[in-house]
């Protein structure tokens, strides 16, 4: 099997499955020409994550690195839920194959997302951050996840071969004719 | 549990009467067949042997059969022997967008050395139209090559059609017919073929032996540079056990093909048949009447083909999918993708692919389990409408 036990258990019998009607927090990411979306829907009382729901469409991983990710959160403050990082979620499920370690940035991500919308709905509406990803200067190989600065050729990790999608300034792999992040249809020069 | 086995275009199980003729060779007889002695000669007539009937298979001359390791090892054998052949003349090769990848890569690889690919498109069904290979043939053209049959749906390419097509513009032409021999009959008299792969372990044959056909004259140059062995084109200590399992699934399949595919093809007609009754927003992918006779391809929407796999798995049931999830690089089927289906839905593709020994139970089985798989994933998906009217 190439999944670990946990990951096995929580693809099976996934917890939190669902959403939440009137969600204080909602976030959404990934499109399905990476092959997974996952979307997050929060309840937040006094500063912590009284309830958390999710809707997975993706591979094993992606449902288990959910299930995860949702029970991890559950409980938390605000504080400790923004700080579960993706290798947080891998080590708790006992390892992903190296391929399938994107999966797990999905899930945090996106629970990340519903935390900030909650902020930002509570905050001044005006206050909102338009920053490309681009614009970060940090990224993570396509393939394998390894560390990715943006600029360079091919992933120090992996060796594959990468490029930067010019709609959202993610780094997304060479031979792929969209992008994984956006969605947007390369353009070849 | 209940095991069923529906991956036939991944490998057929061996046939215990190959096995059989296998085992002397594993044991007994282990001469080098180059060599002189008698040792050498008894395998080496295993081999003669071995290649008649691989050849009888596919209406061929025994002398145009040689031995490889693999369908992949054969597509690379034909199409980087065949283009380096001809370089002088031209540059330019036309395939289909549809090809296995180890058609796709090798051409790719060619690129790097200065040869031009010509990609031609399919309709929805994964057709390629002969007329559009015609529109793409240059004069720089110098090698054409069409798969007889696609494994990930199952649809069965004009290539008599587009040999006729090369010959009238002298191309010649080679066709990947790995998911094709011995399961539907193919002579490459009748498709008038200059090159054809085929693979064993496609026709309960062993894995690891597999063959290229050359038809006599055709310029090829050699793919492992070495000894005198497969005409000095393929050269290595012959895989003496793993040819003689070749030949007999040859002469098997040679004899038994109707018998099989009257077995496999009202299976496969019941998986389609169901598929569309117990089962709704599923897309029968590939051709629905000219497509292979063991093989029922479906993208069933709102979910994603791996973890449809797990769960079947978890029942017992073997299937496939070309899903980006399922296939190690990540990527979506660039079959599906060329035959116009978007990434969501190709993302739901499922390949079942009968075997022998399938019975009408194994159907019901799958259909006891697969309604029940797929509602729970879809309760999962934010793609499912149903959800959203709720």
């Amino acid at each position: 099997m190439i999944y670990s036990e946990k990951v096995m258990d929580h693809f099976q019998n996934p917890r939190n499955v669902g959403t939440i009607e009137d969600a204080d927090g909602v976030g959404k990411v990934g499109n399905p020409v990476c092959g997974d979306m996952m979307e997050f829907y929060i309840k937040v009382k006094d500063n912590r994550i009284e309830d958390v729901k999710f809707k997975t469409f993706g591979c094993g991983a992606a449902i288990a690195v959910s299930s995860m990710v949702s029970e991890m959160a559950k409980g938390k403050t605000l504080e400790e839920a923004m700080a579960i990082t993706n290798d947080d979620v891998a080590e708790e499920l006992d390892g992903l194959p190296k391929n399938k370690l994107h999966c797990s940035n999905l899930g945090a991500d996106a629970l990340h997302e519903a935390i900030e919308n909650f902020r930002e709905k509570k905050k001044a509406p005006e206050k909102t951050e338009d920053v490309k990803a681009g614009d970060t200067g940090k990224f993570s190989c396509p393939y394998c996840d390894g560390p990715v600065e943006g600029m360079e050729e091919a992933c120090h990790t992996c060796q594959v071969e990468l490029d930067r999608c010019d709609e959202c300034g993610n780094v997304l792999r060479k031979d792929e004719d969209k992008c994984l992040h956006c969605g947007a249809t390369k353009v070849r020069v | 549990m209940r095991r069923v086995y529906f991956d036939h275009i991944a490998s057929t199980p061996l046939d215990p009467r190959v096995a059989e003729a296998m085992f002397p060779y594993l044991k007994e007889f282990y001469g080098n067949p180059q060599s002189l002695h008698s040792y050498g000669q008894e395998t080496a007539s295993a081999i003669e042997d071995a290649r008649q009937k691989v050849a009888q298979l596919i209406d061929a001359e025994t002398e145009e059969v040689f031995f490889t390791s693999s369908g992949s090892e054969s597509n690379n054998f034909a199409i980087k022997g065949m283009a380096l052949a001809q370089k002088a003349r031209g540059k330019n090769i036309v395939v289909s967008a549809v090809e296995h990848q180890s058609v796709l890569h090798s051409v790719k690889s060619l690129e790097k050395s200065g040869f031009s690919v010509t990609e031609v498109p399919v309709d929805r069904y994964g057709l390629v139209d002969p007329e559009d290979v015609r529109k793409a043939i240059t004069p720089e053209t110098i090698l054409v090559s069409l798969m007889l049959a696609n494994g990930e749906v199952g649809t069965i390419e004009p290539v008599a059609d587009v040999a006729k097509v090369c010959h009238e513009k002298g191309v010649p032409c080679h066709t990947d017919a790995v998911d094709a021999v011995g399961n539907i009959p193919v002579s490459v008299k009748t498709l008038d073929v200059d090159a054809l792969s085929l693979a064993g372990n496609q026709f309960y044959g062993p894995t690891g032996s597999a063959a290229l056909f050359l038809k006599k004259g055709t310029r090829c140059l050699p793919y492992i540079d070495g000894g005198i062995q497969e005409g000095g084109k393929r050269a290595g200590s012959e895989n003496i056990s793993g040819i003689v399992g070749l030949g007999k699934a040859a002469e098997i399949a040679l004899k038994e093909l109707q018998e099989r595919t009257e077995k496999v093809k009202p299976l496969r007609d019941t998986i389609i048949h169901r598929m569309r009754q117990d089962v709704d927003h599923v897309i029968l992918t590939g051709h629905p009447e000219n497509r292979l006779p063991h093989h029922a391809s479906f993208c069933v929407e709102f979910i994603e083909g791996e973890a449809m796999l797990l769960n079947l798995d978890m029942k017992g049931i073997a299937a496939a999918s070309g899903s980006a999830c399922t296939s190690r690089a990540l990527k979506a089927s660039h079959v599906l993708l060329a035959m116009g289906f978007d990434h969501a839905i190709a993302q739901g593709s499922l390949v079942f692919s009968l075997v022998d020994q399938n019975t009408s139970e194994d159907i019901d089985y799958l259909f006891e389990v697969f309604p029940e798989i797929i509602e729970r994933l879809r309760q999962m998906s934010p793609l499912y409408p149903k959800q959203h009217e709720e």
